[in-house]
């Protein structure tokens, strides 16, 4: 077992396991936090497969970035523990194993019938030269529609939160001076 | 070169910079306390040592014997790692910075730096990003509103700013056509008209301002350090911290300030480049020397910034961020862009 695939093995426990602690975590800043801990092993992912770019712009974006307007939104409301309950029971009967049966159809097709092989290590071109050719020359229509998107997301973003004080927007009736 | 002696050389090189890291690191503050001592017409540290230039050491020590207090009602997970997050993320950047050519030992070529990455200037401005939980999960552990309103500031500050030192930093990678530092500084050689080095200061002006502006307000200095106001804040997000958790913060906060200086050095001065002369030996260490020299520059300005200028009201520091800053590092990218576009 080459060290790499060790690595990558490595990196995806921790994915998963941050990922089910997510979930189990009744604090929202214990959460928080792990999903951090999720984004930078998928950016540890993408650096063994050889997407340098992508995993550097992973932790700058998703991790360091999204994720500190995430535990800064918690800090501000300070979110509280939220409440324990027993569960559903059809999550338990119904849900799980369906999760798990889901997982292993979409794996079993993957491998199946995508009609690929699987990536060797380090073996994606995602050096900043070549991710820079694919998105201005290759896909340069796509990608500026997509920014013109976002920037209609962020038009949005701003008319909404410009709103008066008493729109009935789930705010929270904290104290505020 | 065997495999063997290559994790040999990078496990020397990690010890050798992380011990000049946290030496320097000490004589900062050293340096802060007597630069700034003189520009208040005091004397700073003189007590400890010749100019006080043991002051460090002694500090050092009173840090470790303090009482390592653990206040109740904080949240304790948090409380313990949030100056370990800080303090691991300031000294993780420094690994891409390359500090020299590379010397030759025993007919094996060996660079002056850790690890020359092709994203290395992305791996800087990530850890750097990552460093704010440290500060963030600090003020919120606390459990103190001081601490809360201090890391609040902080995140919402960093957040802001990053983007024009990033935006800031997007025209020298424009003419030097890589995230390599290593490549960005041999972008650098030669001369303008034969004998002003074409260094990336001249054509990046605006970019150099929005830069240093930036990485100002990045690593939580004056004029931009409403995290620990203490006029208003008692000291921040690190009011509950005492010991040498409290001395974390303050490392991280110093290694963050050098790694901000090494990296004015290598984007828009040039790196290790200036005049080379004398025997073999004076021309191997000499770009070390003038790399050395130029950070220290770099890290007096701060020291002068601190003594010269008040703090913004934060407001005024969002506005400045937003609205000027901003703007400004955008209209650089672009001009940039169509300069060598032309």
């Amino acid at each position: 077992m080459s060290i790499h695939l060790i690595l990558f093995l490595a990196f995806g426990a921790v994915c998963v396991a941050g990922a089910v602690n997510l979930l189990a975590q009744t604090h929202p800043i214990n959460s928080a936090l792990s999903l951090i801990a999720v984004m930078a092993a998928l950016a540890g992912e993408y650096l063994l497969l050889g997407a340098e770019f992508v995993a550097a712009v992973q932790v700058i974006v998703y991790a360091g970035a999204i994720m500190v307007l995430f535990v800064f939104t918690i800090m501000l409301l300070n979110a509280g523990v939220e409440e324990r309950t027993k569960g559903s029971r059809v999550a338990a009967l119904i849900g799980v194993p369906g999760m798990l049966a889901g997982s292993i159809l979409v794996a079993w097709v993957l491998l199946r019938h995508s009609g690929t092989e699987a990536v060797a290590a380090g073996a994606l071109p995602g050096d900043p030269k070549t991710i820079g050719q694919l998105l201005f020359h290759e896909f340069l229509l796509p990608f500026e529609i997509t920014s013109i998107l976002i920037l209609i997301a962020i038009m949005g973003a701003v008319v909404l939160a410009s709103k008066p004080p008493t729109s009935p927007a789930g705010e929270p009736a904290g104290e505020v001076d | 070169m065997p495999i063997w002696l290559y994790i040999l050389a990078s496990v020397i090189k990690s010890a050798v910079l992380l011990g000049v890291l946290l030496t320097a690191v000490a004589y900062t503050v050293w340096l802060e306390r007597k630069v700034v001592g003189h520009m208040q017409n005091r004397w700073g540290p003189t007590r400890v040592g010749p100019f006080g230039l043991l002051q460090p050491a002694a500090d050092g020590l009173k840090f470790l014997f303090k009482e390592d207090l653990t206040p109740p009602h904080v949240y304790k997970p948090l409380f313990l790692a949030a100056p370990l997050i800080a303090v691991i993320f300031a000294l993780t950047s420094i690994s891409v910075i390359p500090f020299g050519n590379s010397i030759t030992i025993g007919g094996y070529s060996i660079p002056l730096q850790v690890t020359d990455v092709n994203i290395g200037l992305l791996l800087i401005l990530g850890v750097t990003s990552m460093g704010v939980y440290g500060v963030a999960l600090a003020g919120w552990s606390s459990n103190n509103k001081y601490s809360l309103l201090g890391g609040l500031r902080a995140s919402a500050q960093m957040v802001s700013y990053e983007i024009s030192l990033s935006l800031s930093l997007v025209g020298v990678l424009i003419m030097a056509g890589s995230f390599s530092l290593r490549e960005i500084v041999n972008a650098q050689g030669g001369h303008f008209w034969g004998f002003i080095p074409r260094w990336n200061i001249f054509p990046q002006l605006i970019g150099f301002f929005c830069y240093l502006i930036a990485a100002y307000a990045e690593t939580n200095r004056i004029p931009f350090d409403l995290p620990e106001a203490e006029t208003e804040l008692v000291a921040g997000y690190h009011t509950e911290y005492s010991s040498m958790k409290f001395a974390m913060f303050f490392m991280a906060e110093y290694a963050n300030m050098i790694t901000v200086a090494c990296l004015a050095t290598l984007m828009f001065f040039g790196g290790w480049r200036g005049p080379l002369f004398g025997p073999a030996i004076l021309q191997a260490i000499l770009p070390v020397f003038w790399f050395a020299a130029k950070v220290f520059v770099f890290l007096f300005i701060y020291i002068w910034v601190r003594g010269t200028l008040p703090r913004f009201r934060y407001d005024q520091l969002m506005s400045f961020g937003w609205k000027f800053l901003l703007p400004l590092a955008l209209v650089n990218l672009i001009a940039t862009a169509i300069a060598v576009a032309w």
